[in-house]
């Protein structure tokens, strides 16, 4: 459902959600990377900060958006408007909607792995309100560089996985065809996210999808977006920072059979050799 | 004089258990000889894949590690199976290393420095980050927090477990929130770049030491050569993400041959305990 013919992107959900948007541009470093985009609008009356990624909603237009796969320079685009709301206290809210992060060599030469990290890094600890919504698809490191918020929201049809149902298929079925099976498997749909704790809340989209009508889905963004941000701008920012510290803190499936001891060296040979049998074992 | 059977087989010249192919310089190297060599090629000084404990017992000083949390094993969150099903899959990796995932976490002396040590095994699943290595290498940054002590992590990963789903994806949130207090409570973090290190590991902790050191040849990068030669549809130069290219692009500070690896961390955990004139992170 995530790839749907014309499912709403970041800018058209930004014009039916936000009031007066101003886009900015750049990372002051290379260029203006149009995978993502960012700016300030207002939220019912209150200024806030959006960054997104954006998809084409035709060919050509992904092609100049490069299909929402963000380059270097755009993560460090985001982090400059991370920065920014930081300073002048906006709430962020970021729009998670990309295949992964661009693949290609020259995306490679400056720092994929790097931003996305650094990016990751701003967010972790930016001390305003972060609300994060998946509006389709989250695909893997690259998605998470905008994806770590106080909230995290999906639409229900959205999607948020470690790595593309095709990757995952080439890597472990070692064909691409058995992509569908792998996406069964990761279990990456709205339902499981929500099991799993990644997403806090699903918003309601029309009965026919999101892609069927986007004045609907901005209504219900907006109405979910003005709940949260209201509820989590009352919370102080350094208990706000620890408590987003807590909430990706607290994601693994561990077990501890021994609770973290490390087993016990077993003594020398000598010394078990010198051993009484007949004296009881302390223990 | 000893007989001879003349219709048995003839014995090999070089028995496969015994001796390995360099696979640069094509030189045959005996097995012993080279462990002794630190894994690296003595003709060419090509770096083998160094196991975790050989690793631990490169940087730690004698006597001085204490294995913290060796216990620690993964559920299956997801129950994910492909071929076969991942609890199958971490069985029999804990059987082929020795350990129960992959990662070795503990604390130790690096040149009579106190440090934080994590040592990540490529042997174990690909080195992939899920829950375990997660919460392990959390742990140890929480752990060198607490006692105000250096973090070095020696990285060596294909990128998050896919068999965890998008948990996996939340351990790169995780891992970078627990080294970034690192980084506020100015303590020092030197993390070592492996062959390889890519993906989600590579997009998250791995890149953000103070100081990113990496061992000759090894392969650093986000996305992975052959998803990036079948998306561009030619084939990588020669040197393409290797530890070089890295360096001459920025991404790394030096590049340290194995052998000079623990004299070259002490040197600058060292020129760090001066520079803070008050010794802050010192005991």
């Amino acid at each position: 459902m995530a790839r749907n013919i014309a499912p709403p992107h970041a800018l058209d959900l930004i014009g039916r959600v936000f009031d007066h948007f101003q886009e900015l541009h750049g990372d002051r470093g290379f260029r203006d990377d149009p995978a993502v985009v960012g700016g300030i609008g207002e939220l019912s009356g209150r200024p806030v900060m959006i960054v997104g990624q954006q998809k084409g909603a035709s060919t050509e237009e992904n092609i100049a958006r490069n299909f929402g796969m963000p380059h270097p320079e755009g993560y460090r685009k985001a982090m400059r408007l991370y920065r920014l709301a930081e300073k002048f206290h906006l709430p962020l809210i970021t729009l998670v909607d990309t295949p992964g992060a661009d693949p290609r060599p020259e995306a490679e030469e400056r720092g994929q792995g790097e931003a996305i990290a650094k990016s990751i890094q701003v967010m972790t600890r930016l001390a305003t309100p972060v609300v994060v919504v998946v509006i389709g698809e989250g695909g893997s490191g690259g998605a998470l560089a905008l994806g770590v918020g106080d909230v995290v929201l999906a639409l229900e049809n959205a999607t948020y996985s470690v790595i593309s149902p095709e990757g995952c298929a080439a890597i472990l079925w070692r064909s691409a065809t058995e992509a569908e099976r792998a996406a069964q498997a990761m279990k990456l749909a709205g339902p499981d996210l929500l099991e799993t704790g990644v997403v806090d809340a699903l918003i309601k989209e029309p009965d026919a999808g999101a892609h069927t009508d986007h004045d609907a889905t901005g209504a219900a963004i907006k109405t979910a977006l003005v709940a949260e941000i209201d509820r989590i701008s009352r919370v102080p920012i350094a208990d706000l920072l620890s408590l987003r510290y807590e909430r990706f803190r607290a994601f693994g499936t561990i077990v501890e059979p021994g609770g973290g001891q490390a087993p016990a060296t077993p003594a020398p040979w000598w010394r078990r050799a010198l051993r009484n049998p007949l004296r009881r074992e302390r223990s | 004089m000893r007989l001879r059977n003349p219709f048995g087989r003839k014995p090999k010249e070089f028995p496969s258990h015994l001796w390995t192919q360099c696979p640069n310089c094509a030189e045959m190297l005996f097995n012993k000889q080279l462990a002794r060599n630190l894994n690296v090629c003595t003709k060419c000084g090509h770096h083998f894949k160094l196991g975790a404990a050989e690793r631990v017992e490169l940087l730690a000083d004698a006597k001085s590690w204490t294995e913290m949390d060796a216990d620690m094993v993964s559920s299956d969150p997801l129950g994910f199976v492909d071929s076969k099903p991942y609890p199958d899959r971490i069985a029999a990796a804990q059987a082929k290393s020795g350990h129960k995932d992959a990662v070795l976490t503990g604390d130790a002396t690096l040149a009579g420095i106190p440090v934080a040590l994590a040592v990540m095994d490529f042997e174990f699943m690909g080195g992939s980050m899920g829950s375990v290595v997660g919460e392990k290498i959390t742990r140890a940054a929480e752990r060198a927090l607490a006692e105000r002590k250096a973090l070095v992590i020696v990285a060596a990963s294909g990128g998050a477990r896919m068999q965890e789903g998008t948990i996996a994806l939340m351990q790169l949130a995780k891992t970078v929130a627990a080294v970034s207090r690192l980084d506020e409570a100015g303590l020092p973090f030197v993390s070592v770049l492996a062959d390889p290190t890519t993906g989600g590991v590579l997009a998250s902790f791995a890149s953000l030491g103070d100081l990113v050191l990496a061992e000759p040849g090894a392969l650093i990068g986000f996305s992975g050569a052959r998803v990036t030669s079948e998306t561009i549809g030619e084939k990588l130069p020669k040197g393409y993400q290797r530890a070089e290219f890295q360096l001459q692009h920025g991404f790394v500070d030096q590049v340290v041959p194995r052998a000079q690896l623990k004299e070259r961390i002490a040197f600058f955990l060292n020129a760090f305990r001066i520079a803070g004139q008050d010794m802050r992170w010192s005991l």
